[in-house]
């Protein structure tokens, strides 16, 4: 038996459990990633690409589509909400700590958001990109559904916008620890914030893990950064056609 | 027993986050609403959330990297979206993503540490 007919075989048999076999399969290659994180110890080998790559091939070598994948996935997706709600309570836990350090926490998330929303749509126009793809690039820092939203309101595109909100976020995940390692940035707070700011969810994954306060400040960046580029982008989009 | 009140409450909030985000017609997604609600809640109420609560959270949070796979398997499937300009794409994607990151890391790492962090006697 060859290896395109064992695919052809299987298929049936997969559809048949369809919403169970997407919920194992995503759990596993999860935790096949965070197993090759803990092997390879390499920044590269983030669980997120992982699994995301493993699931890719898979459904295409079970001829599977997405929309079957998602019939399962989505409950795993569902959790998405209620997680960014517990977000919340890292926050509370760090509230004396934000408030002793409220200015530069400000001053880093406004600087963070405006220099994003500038170097994002000033490089693609700087390489010859069009103006829709630099105005799609602009919100690539947020998280997926406030890029989505503010990208239409400029006249990016919102669904190209979606595809760099996730690339951007694991590039975050994957970068974080060797560029602030490189630079002696080692507060957790610097680090969460960072990670939120630039990377959102994705990009706060990696560091939660690794202190409570990270939680906290990467948790105020995805809001904060939120809200204010979905402020500051419709003000700051007409300058820079200008420019 | 212990887990269905944390539960109850993060979609109670995350609930309200989705009401008042189609009340008022923000951009800002429910879950984030909801998270600024659950805060506001403790915080103004000067209450510590309850062990159980905690405890959800921080398990939820440390999966939050495999709730992101379902929609990130979707995303990436669009991925020939870029290749009308990959070049301009890369470049703008991991320069501005890299300027933010470390943009952001320095303040608070140059001015943070000393709003809140107790002086060190010398």
């Amino acid at each position: 038996m060859t290896w395109p007919d064992l695919t052809q075989s299987l298929t049936p048999a997969v559809h048949a459990g369809l919403p169970l076999f997407a919920i194992v399969l995503t759990l596993g290659a999860y935790l096949l990633g965070v197993e090759m994180q803990k092997r390879l110890r390499n920044p590269l080998a983030n669980p997120v690409l992982i699994a995301i790559v493993f699931i890719g091939i898979t459904l295409r070598l079970l001829h599977l589509s997405y929309q079957d994948y998602f019939t399962g996935a989505q409950f795993i997706h569902f959790l998405l909400g209620p997680a960014t709600v517990a977000l919340a309570i890292p926050m509370v836990r760090a509230l004396e700590h934000m408030r002793r350090g409220f200015w530069p926490l400000m001053s880093a998330l406004l600087a963070g958001c405006i220099l994003g929303i500038v170097s994002g749509y000033g490089l693609v126009r700087l390489f010859g990109g069009s103006q829709a793809v630099a105005l799609s690039m602009a919100p690539k820092s947020l998280t997926t559904p406030i890029a989505i939203a503010v990208s239409a309101s400029i006249g990016g595109i919102p669904s190209l916008s979606a595809v760099l909100a996730i690339l951007g976020g694991i590039l975050v995940a994957i970068s974080i620890d060797p560029i602030l390692n490189w630079l002696k940035i080692n507060e957790p707070s610097a680090r969460g914030l960072a990670a939120g700011t630039a990377g959102s969810g994705i990009g706060a994954s990696r560091v939660i893990p690794q202190h409570t306060l990270s939680a906290a400040f990467a948790g105020v960046a995805i809001g904060a950064n939120g809200i204010l580029t979905a402020i500051l982008a419709p003000i700051l989009v007409p300058l820079l056609k200008h420019w | 027993m212990s887990m269905i009140k944390p539960i109850f409450i993060l979609l109670l909030f995350q609930l309200a986050g989705e009401a008042l985000r189609a009340a008022t017609h923000t951009q800002v997604p429910g879950p984030v609403i909801g998270m600024i609600l659950l805060a506001a809640f403790y915080i103004l109420r000067r209450r510590e959330p309850s062990p159980a609560l905690e405890h959800a959270a921080d398990g939820l949070l440390s999966w939050l990297g495999l709730l992101f796979v379902p929609a990130g398997v979707g995303i990436v499937a669009n991925i020939a979206l870029i290749r009308s300009a990959w070049l301009p794409i890369s470049v703008a994607l991991i320069a501005s993503t890299f300027i933010t990151l470390i943009t952001t890391a320095w303040i608070m790492h140059r001015f943070g540490n000393r709003a809140s962090i107790p002086k060190e006697g010398r």
